[in-house]
Formats: structure tokens, C-alpha cells, sequence
């Protein structure tokens, strides 16, 4: 406990999430496995957008960046690019990552930069108290769907894996174990990494659906949730309504900043010789 | 050694933001002012900085803020589109803090405009583009040096008062060439952000209330400190509370206004004894020196006054001359946007006469000379 404790700056807690919210599970996962791996919390940052799942990185003990809505990953460009020695790891939500963040979140899959996100996906827009996201699922209710969700929704483990990220996992707040497993073998991978994380709301999306309360949307989430192992040996009809949680796809690939600095060196080697021009800007050494 | 070199105006910001100690770039391409992209993209990785060209303009202001907050000093470069994209982000490198450059290499908008003409419509939007009050300075350059030395002291502001500078030229300032000397590098002046001496008892936002800078750590540095773009108090964690509001917002702009004495510049010629003064910036202004000697030749009492920082405004210089002319004319490729500011700071002393060309040309001289002469029409 002690070994997890000493991640979070507990003088910034209790956290601002609605009682039975999954947020808490999820963070808790995250910090989990940060300390089974004993990162140096000198050398990590947490970087996040808007909503609910944003306001995680204030309980951290890190550098913590909350930036603004969408744009996280693109901070988070900027931190690990400069600074390839740091684990960068960003938190965000389904409105955030996938609909006005979506451009970044696919670029960053593309570069297959080191940046571990975890996208806490509760199918709404929490902080705003109820709309549609691009993860609602068609039909179910929201405040701005009030007849039912028209648009299709993402599957952003297919989203992730088409746009190059190089490690993708979903599992649930109800399957703990599996997603603080998830998250550990994601901060390992070097490369772009989603741990797609569902977590109930129960004031919004469970009220307005009337799902129950936190603990009939935990067991929504155990009866339909099968881990992809599993479902290698199902029948089609046995997977009718489930999703699949577990490790969607782990398959390492040359990673951005890497590259970047390869290149670099190679420039450097050439230019080596190189007087006058504009070098001479020792001052950049950094 | 330095000799003269024929270079263009994006190229002088480039190699000015390289001396100021610039290590990286995002961007993304937009005329008229990608070649500062493309000569960050061949000129950092040889010394040991980065260049990445971002999937949009959002997207490359905020990594320039997240590159500068581990250390690094950071650019983009965009012109007018890219430069709206950006806006909330600009107000986020304020309440945060977080020095950055921003060059805005201003074409004729709104919209896509005219993306390979000359305007400078951007005057109101470099200042106000972000919503809420915020600190922002603006410089504006009149000829290819002053994109160089411009834009070294951008980086030294941003590095001094922490807050985003923007280098606003136009797409001939940006495309002219001329033969410039630059200085020696060992005789600029190059600011580096105040940083903390250690971690222990490290309070980000902890600065003198009458506009204090608080020093600034790197990320990665084991600071483990928290920037949000909430309002937040000195321990950077946010506070709803009405007088914390009040207290940062108030020092961010005094920050500003304090700075103003020490970073307003601008040019003169023939002011002592004129009669009909003409304000201008950019490549109005080259236009309208022109205007003024080709008026003193003829006999009339005609100055210039270039504002080198539009914002804040060199407030004092302008008002003392416009105690004494009897005119001023500001031509500007735009509607009426320095105009505004010229009137407030005149203060109604001099009757001020608006010249505006937006049809993606420069000024010619005579048109300016007209105005001087008072028969334009």
C-alpha cells in the first residue's frame, strides 16, 4: 500500500469524481503498475486534456500538465520529443482522445511515439453533465441524444491499431487485475501504447439509461466482457453482445523520437566539420 | 566574421530565433511562411535540437508548450488560419505561463483569404485572438535585419516576463530580400528563463503580486509540479476562489505593463519639426519612409513613427508627438486596426487620418504622399 501511496500527493485528495465513479479504479490501476515497474517519479509526467479523466494528474506526485480539451497528446509530443529519457503517459477520456482530440490521437499512433495513454471510457461526456460522445453506442441516451444516439461509435482498439499504435489493450473498472496488467505491459512497450479503460458513470450515463447504480454497471461490464483468449475458442452466436477486453495487439515497431535522433546523429556526423553558417548557437546544448 | 548576406525576411526570423538559443520547432506548413519551417527542419538537428512538423496548427503550439516546459526554447511559425487555430492555445502559454514565440506571417484574410498577399489584418487578433484578459507581447519588424534582432528579443522576452511573444510580419517582410549584416553572436544578448535553485518548497506561481515573474522548472527535474490552464494560486493547483482569480489575472497583466518601459522600441525620422506625422508598421512603413523624404524634398514638414512593439504600444513617445503635429496619417493594410490604438493614445491631440489598402499590394509611396499632401482620394 505504502509503495502505492507514495505516487499520489495525497494532500490534493479526496478527488472531485461522483461517488461510484470508475475514474478512481482506473487511476489506482495506473499508479499500480507505475510502482510495480518503480519508475522514478522524477522522471515521469502525466499529461491530460478536459473532462472527468483529466483531473487525475493532480493526484499524482509527478510533473502533471492539464492542458487543454483534446490536445493532450500533442503536449505530450512536445514533453517527449524534447525529453526522450521521461515516461510520458497521458489520461483521457472518450470525448477528449476520440472526438476533439481524434486528429492528434491518430497522429501520435502514426509517429509510434512512446507515450502510454490511457483513454478512461465511460461512453459520455461526464464533466458537462451528459451529452453523446463518439463512444456512446447507437441507441443509448444521453442529453443531447434524448431519442436515442443516432451516430455509429468508435472501436478505438480498431481505431488505435489501424493508425499504427503499437501496443493496444481494453479491459473494464470491473476487471482490475486485467487492466493493471495492461497498463504495465503498455508502459513497457516503447512505442505508442492505448489501454482503453471502461468505467461506469453512474450519475450520467447510468441514470439517464437507467443502468442501476455503480455496482449493476460493474456487472454489466463482468457479464459482457470476454477476455479476447477466450473468445479465440467461441462461436460467433456465444459472442453475441460481449465485448472483448485483454491484449488486442503488441507488435513493437521503430519508435519516433528514436528515429528522430538517429537521424539527428547522423546529421551531426556529417556536419561535424561544418564552420561557420549559423551554427555556433552553443547556447542550445542542452 | 560577419559579412553581408542576401537573405529574405522569414529566413532572418530563423536564424535570429537559432542565435536567441531556439531547440525546437513544430509546425505546420501554410503560406506565406512555411521556409521558416523548412530551414528549422534542415538547421536544428545539427545542433541538437528538434524540429516536427504536426499534424495542424493546434497541435504545434501545444507541443512548443510542452517542449518549452521541459527546458527547451520553442517556436511556430503560421500565418493568418493557422494563427486563429492557435488562439487557444496562446491563452493557455499565458495563464500558464510558459514562454513561447509565435510568428505570424500575416496574408490577406479573413478565411483563406489571399494566401499569397501581403495584409496586416492581424494586428487586433495578435492581441485579442485568445478569449479572457491575457499577457501577450507583440513585435512587429520593418525590414529584413529587424526580423533577426526581432525576433532574438522575442525569445528574450518570453524567457524574461514568461508569457507567449508574437513576431507579426506580412508575406513581403516575410519574401523580401535584402543584404543584411548580422551582429556577432557573442554580442547579442541572449535571456534565459529564471529557474528555482531546488525542489524543496518550490511553489510554481509564488511571485510578487505588482507583476513578479516566479521562476520556472524544467519538467523532468524532480520539481514533480502541476500547470494547469484553470486558474490556480502560487502552488499551481487550481482555485475556484474569487480573490485568487483576481490577484493572477491582475499580476499577469501587470506583468505587461511593468515590462513595457524596457521592451517598447521604435523608429523615427524627421519627428523634431514635423507638421503631418505618419504612423506605420511593417511594409507600410517602408512605403511611408519613402513618402516622408519624398516630402521633406518637396518642402513639407513630414515625419515617421514606426512602432517596433505594437503591443503593449509605445504609449509615451507617440503621445508627446501628437502633442505637437497638426495631422496624423496611419496607412495601414487593413481597415483601420493601429488606427484605433493610435487614436487612443493620441488622445484626439491631432486629428488622425485612416489609409487603408486591402487589395494584397503593398502601399505605393505616392499613395502615402498623397495622404501627406492632403489631396488623397
Amino acid at each position: 500500500m505504502s509503495d502505492t501511496m507514495k505516487y499520489f500527493r495525497e494532500n490534493r485528495l479526496p478527488h472531485i469524481w461522483c461517488p461510484g465513479c470508475g475514474h478512481g479504479t482506473v487511476t489506482g490501476a495506473l499508479v499500480r503498475a507505475i510502482a510495480k515497474l518503480k519508475l522514478d517519479k522524477n522522471k515521469v509526467v502525466v499529461v491530460s486534456g478536459i473532462g472527468c479523466s483529466s483531473r487525475a494528474p493532480g493526484y499524482l506526485d509527478f510533473d502533471t500538465l492539464h492542458t487543454t480539451h483534446g490536445r493532450a497528446l500533442a503536449f505530450a509530443t512536445g514533453i517527449k520529443l524534447s525529453r526522450p529519457d521521461l515516461k510520458v503517459i497521458v489520461m483521457t477520456g472518450d470525448g477528449d482522445a476520440t472526438a476533439i482530440g481524434g486528429n492528434h490521437f491518430i497522429h501520435a499512433a502514426r509517429r509510434n511515439i512512446d507515450i502510454t495513454t490511457i483513454v478512461m471510457n465511460n461512453n459520455i461526456y461526464g464533466m458537462t453533465s451528459g451529452q453523446y460522445s463518439p463512444m456512446t453506442p447507437k441507441g443509448m441516451l444521453g442529453t443531447t441524444a434524448p431519442y436515442g444516439n443516432v451516430e455509429r461509435s468508435f472501436d478505438l482498439g480498431k481505431l488505435a491499431i489501424a493508425a499504427g499504435a503499437t501496443y493496444v489493450g481494453r479491459a473494464t473498472s470491473y476487471h482490475v487485475t486485467v487492466l493493471q496488467d495492461l497498463i504495465e505491459k503498455a508502459l513497457l512497450n516503447k512505442g505508442f501504447s492505448v489501454v482503453e479503460a471502461l468505467t461506469q458513470c453512474p450519475t450520467y450515463m447510468g441514470r439517464k439509461n437507467k443502468l442501476g447504480g455503480p455496482v449493476e454497471m460493474l456487472e454489466w461490464f463482468k457479464a459482457r466482457a470476454v477476455n479476447i483468449k477466450a473468445a479465440a475458442v467461441m462461436t460467433p452466436d456465444k459472442l453475441e453482445g460481449k465485448f472483448l477486453i485483454g491484449e488486442l495487439y503488441n507488435q513493437p515497431e521503430p519508435e519516433y523520437t528514436a528515429e528522430y535522433s538517429a537521424m539527428a546523429d547522423q546529421v551531426r556526423r556529417r556536419f561535424d566539420a561544418f564552420q561557420g553558417g549559423v551554427r555556433g548557437c552553443e547556447q542550445n546544448s542542452d | 566574421m560577419t559579412q553581408a548576406k542576401l537573405m529574405q525576411g522569414n529566413e532572418a526570423c530563423t536564424l535570429g530565433a537559432l542565435a536567441a538559443g531556439l531547440d525546437f520547432y513544430a509546425g505546420y506548413p501554410i503560406t506565406p511562411s512555411t521556409e521558416i519551417a523548412e530551414l528549422c527542419a534542415e538547421e536544428l538537428p545539427k545542433v541538437g535540437g528538434k524540429f516536427i512538423q504536426m499534424e495542424d496548427e493546434i497541435g504545434s503550439i501545444a507541443a512548443i508548450i510542452g517542449a518549452s516546459l521541459t527546458g527547451r526554447k520553442a517556436m511556430t511559425a503560421t500565418s493568418g488560419p493557422g494563427f486563429s487555430l492557435m488562439q487557444e492555445n496562446i491563452g493557455y502559454a499565458g495563464i500558464a505561463e510558459v514562454p513561447v514565440v509565435i510568428i505570424d506571417v500575416q496574408r490577406v484574410g479573413p478565411s483563406t483569404g489571399q494566401p499569397t498577399s501581403p495584409a496586416q489584418g492581424d494586428v487586433m487578433q495578435a492581441r485579442w485572438g485568445t478569449h479572457g484578459d491575457h499577457p501577450v507581447v507583440v513585435l512587429a519588424p520593418g525590414n529584413v535585419k529587424e526580423c533577426f534582432e526581432l525576433t532574438v528579443k522575442a525569445f528574450n522576452i518570453a524567457e524574461e516576463y514568461r508569457l507567449p511573444v508574437v513576431v507579426l510580419t506580412d508575406e513581403v517582410i516575410g519574401h523580401m530580400r535584402e543584404k543584411v549584416v548580422l551582429p556577432e553572436l557573442s554580442e547579442l544578448k541572449v535571456s534565459n528563463r529564471v529557474q528555482p535553485q531546488a525542489p524543496g518548497g518550490y511553489k510554481p506561481y509564488e511571485a510578487d503580486l505588482d507583476g513578479g515573474v516566479p521562476p520556472m522548472a524544467r519538467f523532468g527535474q524532480g520539481y514533480r509540479y502541476h500547470v494547469t490552464g484553470l486558474f490556480h494560486d502560487e502552488t499551481g493547483f487550481p482555485s475556484n476562489k474569487g480573490d485568487v482569480t483576481d490577484r493572477f489575472l491582475r499580476r499577469l497583466q501587470r506583468k505587461v505593463e511593468k515590462a513595457e518601459p524596457a521592451i517598447r522600441d521604435y523608429f523615427t525620422e524627421s519627428t523634431d519639426d514635423c507638421d503631418t506625422l505618419v504612423v506605420a508598421f511593417g511594409s507600410s512603413a517602408m512605403s511611408s519612409l519613402s513618402a516622408v523624404r519624398q516630402a521633406r524634398a518637396a518642402g513639407i514638414k513630414a515625419g515617421l513613427f514606426r512602432p517596433k512593439t505594437i503591443w503593449p504600444f509605445p504609449e509615451e513617445a507617440l503621445r508627446e508627438l501628437a502633442m505637437r503635429v497638426k495631422r496624423i496619417i496611419v496607412p495601414e493594410m487593413n481597415l483601420g486596426q493601429l488606427a484605433l490604438e493610435i487614436e487612443r493614445v493620441s488622445g484626439c491631440k491631432a486629428p488622425v487620418t485612416r489609409v487603408s489598402k486591402v487589395n494584397g499590394e503593398l502601399f505605393k509611396p505616392e499613395e502615402i504622399l498623397a495622404a501627406i499632401r492632403g489631396d488623397a482620394k
